[in-house]
């Protein structure tokens, strides 16, 4: 597609801070992502939930170009990602990420981690950074472990710590990648209440998480992915009631006991 | 549901804490488990004894007892029946200095405290930050003014003139100075997604694995000058210290390449996640822990450039090695080169034991998984 065709998108969803126009993704022969459409308003919350494999990682890993796609056009916050580096790192900036096994520098301290993002990238002093990083370990609620390494935190701990540094770039968009996959059960809704209050304040999200609970709690849209195709989407009190496709219904009866 | 078994049983119960019961502890039971344990041990252990009992009291006698310490005159070394340490204490200039100025020792003498202090200052692991890497190459800067001279007031000496542990220590010095950032370029030339830039690097990586280092000091002191133009000439020093420093990078490259992989993809996407640019992810990033990883294998090629530093002796440079040997050469004292060779010995094993037991100091805290 063009870039006059993607201009013509933006005036045709002009509210939308993402938009996924036709997106195509093979990894080899496989065909990971097809045809996906998908349209995210500012301020808006989607949640993405599917079987492994069907793709939703491979979806907002698109979002910040962590993977490249081939066909079709992605527009973040009014650019269109290409491959120019600049471009991409224009897009980074803008969006936060935070992984399924945080993805903490371990040879860094906790505030450390947290400032090197915005001092790098952005230019910002370091004293400006470090007050900044202090706040937001604040209201991620683990200011005592400023000083500490990510190897002497807890799995939930580290994922507080790896949203703060998302934060830290004042991303307009969090992507999510199954944040709490990878925790032990008692620390799931420490990190899930934090990601309610960032979205409490307004943040856009993006979420691919199995959280049921949460995506009904947060969610303005939920979105079923299965082989690579965006099989469902409608708002939370539809979407788990009145599920439309057969596969949406088996994953949902496999998902909630 | 069919019935449950009847079988399965746990007791609960409120158990205080304590110590786990002590252990069987005594020399006599060491002895048992370790030297004599089942009767072909015993054998190599009573052999290994008897072999000990026959060396130890002749070596004691030959290198104490009855050893000559202190004279001017090798005629009292014939006289005794022991090793002759006197004819270190006679040669030692000679022998660390080879054939430097002997009025400017002094310098030789700068140059190895500022050499050996960066060292131990290394070891430190506060001191680790690219600061260091700076440091480094000021003390470098600083060392090859003491030893050329020709600044400051300082009398010139070229480096036809260095010689012995100084020539040792700076060869050494300009190796790993130059050649750990060549080794990190190679390996992320080899990791590059550039292919041009991938193919140089395994090229050079390639060819100069493949050949030994002997070679390319004669390529370096032998053919190189052949291909120059009329007139231009390179010192000698100098092309066998890059022939050293190329050799020390394509071993190192290959090292560091090792610590490369070991980083997990998610650290990468972290770094591109928060809008890093590739020489911010590599510098902040990546490399830190890579290295951190291979340190202790690094350390091993490091121990392995100082030792090979005595190979510089066939070129024609007067390392400590070669100034030895030249040193006893003088008729008076030729009887004695074991002493002076056990002398030096003694020297490469202080400095290699040094960075042995620092790499395997470092090892350790790995092992533990400590933040470094």
């Amino acid at each position: 597609m063009s870039e006059s065709g993607s201009r013509d998108d933006l005036e045709g969803a002009p509210d939308a801070i993402v938009q996924m126009r036709g997106v195509h993704k093979w990894f080899g022969d496989f065909h990971v992502l097809r045809d996906i459409n998908l349209n995210v308003g500012r301020g808006e919350r989607i949640v993405v939930c599917g079987p492994s494999g069907s793709g939703k990682s491979t979806l907002i890993r698109c979002i910040n170009r962590l993977e490249d796609h081939q066909e079709g056009d992605i527009v973040v916050d009014g650019t269109l990602l290409t491959p120019d580096i600049r471009k991409i790192e224009t897009v980074r900036r803008k969006v936060g990420m935070v992984f399924q096994d945080f993805n903490l520098f371990p040879h860094l301290s906790v505030i450390e981690n947290l400032t090197l993002g915005p001092v790098l990238a952005q230019h910002e002093p370091q004293t400006e950074a470090e007050t900044r990083a202090v706040e937001l370990l604040e209201r991620v609620r683990i200011p005592e472990q400023a000083r500490k390494y990510p190897g002497q935190l807890s799995g939930g701990q580290q994922q507080r710590v790896a949203i703060a540094r998302a934060l830290m770039l004042r991303p307009k968009i969090m992507l999510f990648d199954e944040p709490t996959s990878a925790l032990d059960p008692e620390m799931i809704n420490e990190v899930l209440d934090v990601m309610t209050e960032l979205a409490e304040a307004g943040m856009t999200m993006i979420c691919v998480t199995h959280e049921m609970g949460f995506a009904r709690k947060v969610a303005d849209l939920v979105v079923f992915m299965d082989e690579g195709e965006i099989v469902e989407a409608a708002p939370p009190d539809a979407f788990f009631a009145n599920p439309e496709n057969e596969r949406t219904k088996l994953f949902l009866s496999q998902i909630l006991h | 549901m069919t019935a449950r078994s009847a079988i399965s049983s746990a007791v609960p119960v409120a158990s205080p804490r304590r110590l786990p019961p002590a252990r069987e502890r005594g020399v006599v039971r060491w002895l048992r488990r370790n030297l004599f344990d089942g009767p072909s041990n015993t054998i190599l252990t009573v052999l290994a004894l008897w072999a000990l009992f026959v060396t130890i009291p002749e070596l004691v006698r030959w290198a104490i007892i009855d050893a000559v310490w202190h004279t001017d005159d090798p005629q009292r070394c014939r006289e005794a029946a022991g090793a002759c340490w006197a004819v270190v204490a006679e040669k030692y200039r000679v022998m660390l200095f080879g054939t430097f100025p002997y009025d400017q020792h002094w310098r030789g003498v700068l140059a190895i405290l500022i050499i050996v202090g960066m060292g131990i200052i290394s070891a430190f692991k506060r001191f680790w930050s690219y600061w260091l890497f700076a440091a480094w190459l000021a003390a470098t800067a600083v060392v090859l003014v003491l030893m050329l001279g020709g600044v400051l007031g300082l009398e010139p000496v070229g480096t036809h003139q260095w010689g012995g542990l100084p020539l040792t220590l700076v060869m050494f010095l300009g190796t790993v100075v130059g050649g750990m950032p060549a080794a990190v370029f190679l390996a992320l030339g080899r990791r590059s997604s550039l292919p041009i830039i991938r193919a140089l690097s395994i090229g050079f990586i390639e060819i100069v694995r493949g050949v030994p280092l002997i070679t390319v000091l004669f390529m370096a002191s032998l053919m190189f000058p052949l291909f120059m133009p009329e007139g231009v000439t390179i010192d000698k020093f100098l092309r066998a210290q890059i022939g050293m420093t190329l050799f020390f990078a394509a071993y190192a490259a290959e090292v560091v390449r090792g610590g490369l992989q070991a980083i997990p993809r998610g650290q990468y996407e972290a770094a591109d996640a928060i809008a890093l640019s590739y020489w911010q992810k590599t510098s902040r990033v990546v490399l830190p822990q890579a290295l951190r990883i291979v340190l202790p294998a690094l350390m091993n090629d490091i121990i392995r450039a100082f030792k090979n530093t005595t190979f510089v002796s066939i070129i024609g440079l007067f390392d400590v090695l070669r100034a030895t040997s030249t040193a006893i050469q003088d008729p008076l004292w030729v009887l004695y080169a074991i002493e002076a060779y056990l002398f030096i010995f003694l020297l490469y094993f202080v400095f290699c034991f040094a960075m042995s037991r620092y790499s395997e100091h470092i090892e350790r805290d790995l092992a533990r998984g400590r933040n470094l």
